[in-house]
């Protein structure tokens, strides 16, 4: 006899049971009915009970972009991510909460050292064409995606593996890559330094196996629907480029039987509205976005359907340290830090629930801390009037007011943030402020040569969970250290933290770093980004997390209560004994 | 008459050299590369893309090499979609924007005409007034007004048409179609009346109806032909904008056609695409305006025997 728990998961925020007097300010005409789900139920090992299960199990995502490739080792961006993540399956995948779980390997061991992880793979673990997955598919695939000939975006992110710099840099050949099959079904990974989030990495599509066979076969077709050989939930069925991609479940994949979601169609939606408009035509039952401009409504008429929660990203602006009016000014950089009020942006301009912030490294991390800011504790009346001391001290008044450029990148939300911005500093300070918006390329550009820009629109959003993915932007000689911030404490810090293997230790040193640059305010914190989307109420096994990763394997679709009898008649029935039911084939044994 | 069109056919090769020359380093000039994100890659590995792409060569070098390549309908890979090339790119793309505009090209000709016909009979009586009013605020609308108001409308509250999407069936046609119909529709509107009023106005009208032909017979047999004549003019540019997609239309409908390869190709820095969707469309224009001078002469006598 099964067990059954009535779980009242708390999936979705705001998810809650509708209030009756919350209707106030609905447009009834207009108001949508979303249809109400049964409450889950699970068994022992967490399935859901087939009787709340929905009866057709297909799950329509929408995706904001077509990806460039589904190559795992060459594909760039989110859209993308979400696809790969769910067609292949890397060593280690994550739960809905976005914690690391088992993937390809069933498990794994990590040396005293910090250095030497082997991974043994699951014995059952095998290709959407039946062929076992092996420790030389990990080799193969870890080593192509080092492979400079590969020419992929993401092969720094392997970057903490015993030569993988060198061999990137193509000082080394592919074959040093310090990954090794120790057996049939046993990975082993060197790597130079201690990283603590070196599990996480590997659930990055740049770690995901390929099919060495099907690769050499195809060459970059490999990843066409019929050539494409994944080791994921599911396998691709379908692609009609920029309208439609479809997957469906790959039965030879290590856990199919837990596989709910029989197909999952991806469509690459671009504009915002569009995705709004077919969400609320029953097109889509998952968006990427929510329009901003219909964001109020939604949480007034949609409520259900709404999820809002933290994102791994931060959202602020860079002052160029190599230039004048910045370089060597600290109190200009603080009076103007201080003199925007961040709740006004956040709850007035943007209105999208993003978490006003004083920090780089974003908020909601479950195991760090941001450095604790004295101004943040402080009102906004008393940061103004620190602002404008800050400001005098730098040789500015009202007679002789600083004039600086904001710079952005054209889209309508950081237009509004800069506007509001120049208008804060304006009131605050008397700041003549000129906007300046380019097009992404051009901003990129004008940015990293350091040349034109004073202050300028920047964000950021981990790589991997982990504050280092956002303090390591600020190394002398960083890429994208695109305020030109070069301080040989800071990059001693950062070798530190690299080596550093005690957590509490390496928390404390990352946490030293972020106060540091707070300090030193070579950036201007906005918010901490959010991710918003709809979700049709039916859909669970699935939870808001910070990475924002949403693997379709484990998401199910459930009944809705009109449709349903009730749920007493289902509870009645998961509580009887077999031998009632004279048909079971089990008692026909008997 | 052969002769005019083989001069006209020979001319249309230096102007394509012309807008290939053009838009080539037009692109170039533009800061940015295929390459940039906001990711930045390791100078090693995007020396290496360079150097696959050969975009380490002299530019002068690029664009003798991508004037070959061409020649040999090569139009190379796409930098951004990096499964596909820019053949690839466009065979799929224009089949879908070639159905949607084609069908819009229908009904903004026979709606068009239609309503400018009819208005132009009725001059300046009520039913011209309206329909003019009407075709006015069809061209001054953008469409990125209409087409969220029609989905609105017949997507979300009637529930009669799909919101979006392409699957090549024609319901999911017709809303997009019509939208990108509209503004041209209004066009040909205006257009035809002003025509019509202007050939009805005429002596050989005036004769045909003193010979007493029905008036039927005088407006779809006389009038109509030499009414058309502006309309066919306007026709050639704007048949060839429309087929090649609008990237508004496709954005709010999702629909994969080539006109948002025009401007994501530019904002990706997508070399070859940019130049792919551009070879298209200009030879396209080129095809189209051969077209219409061919069926200007057949309309018109007049021109015909200039030749």
């Amino acid at each position: 006899m099964r067990a059954a728990w009535l779980l009242a998961l708390p999936l979705l925020v705001g998810c809650g049971p509708r209030d009756p007097g919350e209707g106030d300010g609905k447009d009834p005409a207009n108001a949508p009915r979303l249809p109400e789900p049964v409450a889950v139920q699970l068994d022992a090992s967490g399935q859901p009970l087939p009787d709340v299960l929905a009866q057709t199990q297909l799950l329509r995502r929408g995706n904001s972009e077509e990806p460039g490739t589904l190559d795992p080792h060459r594909a760039e961006g989110v859209p993308a991510a979400n696809i790969l993540r769910d067609l292949f399956e890397g060593l280690v995948t994550t739960d809905p909460e976005g914690r690391l779980i088992p993937g390809a390997a069933g498990r794994w061991d990590i040396s005293r050292d910090g250095l030497t992880y082997t991974f043994y793979l699951r014995e059952d673990g095998a290709w959407s064409n039946g062929e076992p997955v092996t420790a030389d598919d990990f080799v193969f695939s870890l080593r192509r995606s080092v492979d400079p000939d590969t020419a992929t975006v993401h092969g720094r992110m392997l970057a903490p593996i015993a030569n993988a710099d060198d061999i990137l840099a193509g000082r080394a050949a592919v074959e040093t890559l310090a990954v090794t099959a120790l057996n049939e079904r046993s990975v082993q990974i060197r790597l130079t330094a201690p990283t603590p989030y070196f599990l996480g990495l590997l659930t990055h599509a740049a770690t995901y196996p390929v099919h060495r066979a099907s690769l050499e076969r195809h060459g970059s077709d490999f990843v066409q629907p019929g050539k494409l050989v994944s080791n994921g939930a599911f396998e691709l069925a379908e692609w009609n480029p920029r309208a439609s991609m479809r997957l469906q479940r790959n039965p030879h994949y290590h856990a199919a039987g837990r596989v709910v979601i029989e197909e999952v169609v991806y469509y690459p939606i671009e504009d915002q509205n569009t995705e709004f408009q077919r969400f609320r035509a029953g097109d889509l039952d998952w968006t990427d976005q929510v329009p901003h401009n219909q964001f109020r409504w939604i949480s007034r008429n949609l409520p259900a359907a709404l999820s809002v929660s933290p994102w791994f990203g931060s959202y602020f602006y860079g002052f160029n340290l190599t230039r004048p009016p910045f370089e060597d000014n600290l109190a200009l950089r603080q009076a103007l830090t201080l003199a925007i009020d961040r709740d006004i942006l956040t709850g007035k301009v943007t209105q999208f629930g993003e978490i006003p912030s004083f920090w780089l490294v974003p908020q909601g991390l479950p195991d760090y801390d941001g450095p604790e800011i004295e101004a943040a504790a402080w009102s906004q009346a008393k940061r103004e009037q620190r602002a404008r001391e800050l400001y005098n001290e730098a040789g500015y008044s009202e007679d002789y007011p600083l004039e600086v450029e904001l710079r952005y990148n054209t889209s309508e939300n950081h237009r509004k943030i800069a506007v509001s911005m120049a208008a804060m500093w304006k009131q605050v300070l008397g700041v003549r402020t000129r906007l300046i918006n380019e097009e992404f390329r051009v901003f990129l550009q004008n940015r990293e040569l350091k040349r034109r820009t004073e202050a300028f629109r920047f964000g950021w959003i981990g790589d991997y969970q982990d504050p280092y993915t956002f303090l390591e932007l600020f190394r002398s000689g960083h890429r994208r250290n695109d305020v030109g911030y070069a301080n040989p404490t800071f990059d001693r810090l950062l070798e530190q933290i690299a080596a550093e293997r005690i957590p509490a230790r390496r928390r404390n040193l990352m946490r030293e770093a972020e106060r540091m640059l707070l300090a030193d305010q070579v950036v201007l914190p906005v918010y901490t980004y959010v991710t918003k989307r709809l979700v049709d109420p039916l859909l669970k096994g699935w939870a808001p997390n910070v990475m924002d990763f949403h693997p379709s394997a484990q998401m199910f679709f459930v009944k809705a209560q009109s449709d349903a009898t009730n749920i007493e008649a289902i509870e009645d029935k998961a509580d009887d004994h077999p031998d009632d039911h004279p048909d079971d084939p089990s008692n026909a044994e008997r | 008459m052969l002769n005019y069109s083989l001069k006209r056919l020979a001319s249309a090769i230096p102007t394509l050299l012309l807008l290939i020359t053009a838009a080539f380093f037009l692109i170039r000039i533009a800061p940015g590369g295929p390459f940039d994100s906001e990711k930045a890659l390791p100078p090693d590995i995007l020396a290496n893309l360079e150097a696959r792409y050969h975009l380490d060569d002299p530019l002068v070098l690029q664009y003798l090499r991508y004037l070959g390549d061409i020649a040999r309908l090569d139009f190379g890979p796409s930098f951004h979609y990096r499964d596909w090339t820019v053949n690839d790119l466009v065979a799929q793309g224009a089949p879908v924007s070639f159905l949607l505009g084609g069908l819009a090209l229908v009904i903004a000709l026979s709606g068009g005409v239609l309503i400018g016909a009819w208005a132009a009979l009725r001059q300046n009586r009520v039913a011209d007034h309206v329909s003019m009013a009407i075709a006015m605020i069809g061209i001054s609308i953008p469409n990125f007004v209409i087409a969220p108001l029609m989905i609105l409308v017949f997507a979300i509250t009637l529930g009669w048409l799909p919101a979006g999407g392409w699957d090549g069936s024609f319901a999911r046609m017709i809303l997009p179609a019509i939208a990108l119909a509209l503004p041209m529709l209004a066009y040909v509107a205006r257009i035809t009346r002003g025509s019509m009023i202007e050939v009805l106005h005429s002596s050989f009208i005036r004769t045909a109806r003193a010979k007493g032909l029905p008036e039927r017979e005088v407006i779809l047999r006389h009038a109509l032909k030499p009414a058309l004549l502006p309309v066919i003019s306007y026709l050639g540019p704007a048949a060839a904008g429309i087929l090649t997609g609008s990237v508004v239309i496709e954005r709010i409908f999702t629909i994969p056609g080539i006109g948002s390869h025009f401007v994501q190709g530019a904002l990706n820095r997508d070399y070859t695409l940019v130049m792919g969707v551009v070879i298209f469309y200009g030879v396209l224009i080129i095809v189209f305006n051969y077209l219409v001078d061919l069926i200007y002469a057949w309309l018109d006598p007049r021109i015909r025997y200039e030749q």
